[in-house]
């Protein structure tokens, strides 16, 4: 497979690779676009956006928020000021957590590894469920997913399901083994006993792992959600407020068995250690590589590409960094054809990152995104958002992004060359149709609009 | 919330904080369809999927089966709650339309259903259901979508109201989508432009076009309707952020350990929020009904109500969900006036859960579930599909009500029986490879 001239594997590698391009972005990877990328990969994982506090912070918020609405409900109104405002300022901090999300992808020179960064946060998925997930949404993929995007996977996924945010968002904070002290302890005094939720044990498996194709069972499920219990979040009084705690009481005794091996430890070293087996399975391998695949280049995605990053999985033991190297190395990843239709975030990010811009508040962006489909930090299930051209190309959704491009470029085309736009945001890869329409606009406004709104910028 | 605004600005507001909820509608059918054949020409049908797994248990429960009180324990509903249908069931007491509509024959149960698929997968049984196919990945287009196809003329349209199609809808019929929002000229220059260059992008193209009949069809169909009553926020305070999260929270009731309730999950401003919910989501029913008594309107439609994964905290979560089912039939039955009578409503779920409590105040994937048949013109009879009681050797895997009946079966008897398909495209096309499935007979 040959590759491209170095002119359009600069335009793919700031449009397909990254986030899109700033202004001198295409030329700064003229010269080396495949080290343009690889110097983003780095040790000590993802940029983390600016501000905001950890999620042991945000839960003790959370929960004086909840006494404070409890107290004032016991006397008698539960709406005083004091709890509104409360209520507002923990509201407020998820909408600043989210913009200063955007504001890291609209001005990162390093857009290819914050994209690997949003894949993996979207891989490990957690919703606003709740008031408190959606307080932790964001401190989530700063403290488990963004320093190890380019560790190895089983350390994301330990970390991942350690983390308050998915042990509560999939209700694995609450879950007791049936014969546990804490269920028998319960049943003697409290007549109810508590017992299994399986529902975090179950998405490990089917779609952060080995995937519905590896041949699981049900039981398989039950067992490896009876080696979690125990896995929870300490309260206000707990020696680990708010943060992860291991509740030997809640941990179902006794050995387990999962996909045909036995787990004799004790505590949690045992669903750590199935996460690690299930971290190192040829069909985590596969799972990954061919999920990554289709995230960077086709929603069908050439099976030698996948087969390359399947093998590289294997053969370092998961390490994401050199997942990452083998994407950048593989020809496959460059063909100059734009397979890929940009996600409202993306496509968001992108308009902002075109002109040098970010957006401006959140009052701006969140009605955008949601009308378009994709409330932040609001993906409509565990498996996150999708990313296959067919749900995000939709007739509503290009009216919608039509309507956007003109509010835009009503705001910002007046101070741009549009030619030159049209040169600095797809480079190469600019078409002469998309070129001509542009040139032969009535207004900046319409050049830019039309610009926004061609296949080559809607695709990547 | 005092500004002035038109019936159609509100409307809008109304049908956003719906989208916010998780609900959309989604709809199949045009003009060249409506004239096809006579008296059969006016039948419609609607398929309402329930995603994340549906309690059947909680939306018709059997009050009167032995078993049912102690395998549910907390989350049981009392049988002097549950609305009643026969010596056996009742219906959830949230349901309060679908009741009314039960007591004169429009509203029936089938009280074991379920797809083929057995894996207690979301995502899979989803795509089953939505397939039509016997297995996972067994094809990728939706059966609603087949279903045209095979019925023809090849003028037919698919459109979906929200900002994506849902599998159910995709295919070789082209699918249109709507969502409020601000109007678009499709007669200005830029739209214009715009077709010139996605002819060298015809997914792009063929969406975009159809994005902007679909949008002149809202104008007719919001106009067409009488005003909304009273509005319950503007379109700036449900656009707004607060608005936005106020709403994620809302959609659960789920308690994390440790944790008092999430705000809003209970007390006066909980009931006030449920009340704008059912609003909101009856006026979504009344809208797609809107859109299909035009002439010419769609005649096949699916709407999607998501937040049915009840492992925790079912009984609260379950109460709003069914209310805004309930809200939804209610403005669809009564935004189809006379159309009622020629049309069948479906509403089903992906998979049923746990019979038995699980530790949580929950429930856990489990297979069969309730589905919900309703129409003006339905016979009279009692549930669809056999009972297999709750006692312990009747349960499936010893945890999950037992599926006596094939959702399959029961969609292929809607379209056979009430839209007038072909019998053997449906076995071979609509639901490939589904001769085994009978489709249920004397529904309509």
């Amino acid at each position: 497979m040959s590759l491209p001239s170095n002119d359009v594997m600069a335009a793919l590698a700031a449009t397909r690779f990254g986030l899109g391009a700033r202004p001198g972005e295409i030329d700064a990877a003229k010269s080396d676009p495949r080290g343009f990328l690889t110097a983003q990969i780095r040790p000590e994982g993802a940029d983390q956006p600016l501000g905001g506090e950890g999620s042991a912070q945000r839960l003790a918020e959370v929960s004086d928020y909840q006494m404070q609405k409890r107290d004032a409900k016991t006397a008698g109104d539960p709406k005083t000021p004091a709890v509104k405002d409360a209520d507002k300022a923990l509201r407020d901090q998820v909408g600043d957590d989210f913009l200063a999300r955007a504001r890291l992808g609209a001005n990162t020179d390093a857009g290819f590894r914050e994209r690997w960064a949003l894949f993996w946060a979207n891989h490990f998925t957690v919703s606003s469920t709740s008031l408190g997930v959606a307080s932790v949404a964001d401190p989530f993929e700063r403290e488990a997913i963004r320093p190890h995007v380019f560790g190895r996977f089983e350390d994301l996924l330990v970390a991942s399901s350690t983390h308050p945010a998915m042990l509560m968002y999939l209700d694995q904070a609450q879950s007791v083994g049936p014969d546990s002290k804490t269920a028998q302890y319960r049943r003697k005094t409290a007549n109810k006993a508590g017992g299994l939720n399986e529902n975090l044990a179950r998405e490990i498996m089917e779609l952060h792992t080995v995937g519905v194709g590896a041949g699981y069972s049900q039981a398989d499920v039950t067992e490896f959600a009876r080696a979690m219990t125990g896995f929870s979040v300490g309260r206000a009084q707990d020696p680990s407020p708010h943060q992860f705690l291991f509740r030997a009481n809640a941990h179902e005794p006794g050995a387990r068995t999962v996909m045909g091996k036995r787990y004799p430890q004790e505590g949690q070293a045992q669903a750590l250690a199935v996460m690690r087996d299930l971290a190192a399975s040829p069909h985590t391998a596969r799972h990954v590589s061919t999920k990554l695949a289709a995230h960077f280049v086709s929603d069908t995605p050439p099976p030698a590409l996948v087969a390359r990053l399947e093998k590289t999985y294997l053969d370092t033991g998961g390490r994401l960094d050199e997942m990452a190297r083998a994407l950048v190395a593989a020809p496959e990843a460059w063909d100059p054809a734009p397979a890929k239709f940009k996600t409202p975030y993306e496509f968001a990010i992108s308009t902002w990152r075109a002109v040098g811009a970010e957006p401006s508040a959140i009052g701006k962006l969140a009605p955008v995104l949601t009308g378009l489909g994709q409330k932040p930090f609001s993906p409509p299930s565990p498996k996150g958002w999708d990313d296959q051209a067919q749900t995000w190309c939709a007739p509503d959704a290009l009216i919608k992004r039509l309507r956007f491009s003109e509010g835009f470029a009503a705001v910002v085309a007046d101070r741009l060359d549009p030619n030159a736009f049209a040169q600095s945001a797809l480079g190469a890869r600019l078409t002469p149709p998309v070129a001509k329409a542009v040139a032969r606009a009535e207004t900046r406004r319409e050049a830019m609009a039309l610009l926004l709104m061609s296949p080559e910028f809607q695709r990547r | 919330m005092n500004a002035p605004f038109s019936p159609q600005v509100s409307r809008r507001s109304l049908l956003q904080r719906a989208a916010g909820l998780g609900v959309t509608v989604s709809f199949l059918g045009g003009s060249a369809f409506a004239v096809a054949d006579g008296a059969m020409a006016r039948r419609k049908m609607v398929v309402i999927i329930c995603r994340g797994g549906m309690d059947g248990l909680t939306v018709s429960p059997p009050v009167g089966d032995p078993d049912y009180a102690a395998l549910r324990g907390d989350v049981a509903v009392a049988p002097d709650k549950a609305l009643k249908l026969d010596g056996t069931f009742g219906l959830h007491p949230a349901l309060e339309s679908v009741h009314a509509l039960a007591l004169k024959g429009q509203a029936r149960i089938a009280p074991a259903i379920a797809s083929p698929d057995r894996a207690r997968s979301h995502f899979e049984a989803q795509d089953v259901l939505e397939t039509g196919a016997a297995q996972v990945y067994g094809v990728n287009t939706g059966w609603l979508n087949r279903t045209l196809e095979v019925m023809g003329p090849s003028k037919v349209e698919a459109l979906s109201v929200g900002a994506t199609a849902p599998l159910i809808l995709r295919g070789k019929v082209q699918a249109a989508s709507w969502s409020p929002g601000k109007g678009v000229d499709e007669t200005a220059r830029l739209p214009t432009l715009l077709q010139d260059l996605y002819k060298a992008d015809p997914m792009m193209g063929r969406a975009f076009a159809r994005g902007l009949e679909t949008e002149a069809m809202a104008q007719q169909a919001m106009t067409a309707l009488n005003p909304a009553p009273t509005p319950v926020s503007t379109d700036a305070a449900s656009m707004a952020p607060k608005a936005m999260w106020q709403n994620a929270v809302n959609t659960s009731t789920a308690t994390p350990q440790g944790m008092a309730p999430p705000a809003m999950a209970s007390g006066p401003q909980a009931i006030a929020a449920q009340r704008q919910g059912r609003e909101a989501a009856r006026q979504l029913g009344s809208t797609l009904a809107g859109f299909m008594t035009q002439a010419g309107g769609p005649r096949i439609a699916a709407i999607s109500l998501d937040g049915w994964d009840t492992h925790a905290g079912q009984v609260g979560q379950l109460n709003t969900r069914l209310s805004y089912l309930d809200a939804v039939l209610d403005g669809l039955n009564t935004g189809l006036g006379a159309e009622w009578s020629n049309t069948v409503v479906v509403a089903a779920t992906e998979f049923g859960r746990t019979a038995r409590v699980n530790g949580t105040g929950g429930t856990d994937h489990g297979t069969g579930s309730t589905a919900l048949v309703l129409g003006g013109g339905l016979k009279t009879g009692g549930i669809i599909g056999d009972w297999p009681t709750l006692k312990q050797e009747a349960l499936f895997e010893n945890r999950d009500v037992r599926p006596t009946l094939d959702m399959r079966g029961l969609f292929k008897g809607v379209l056979a029986e009430h839209m007038g398909v072909d019998r053997a495209a449906l076995d071979a096309k609509v639901f490939p490879d589904s001769a085994d499935a009978k489709a249920v007979t004397g529904l309509v």
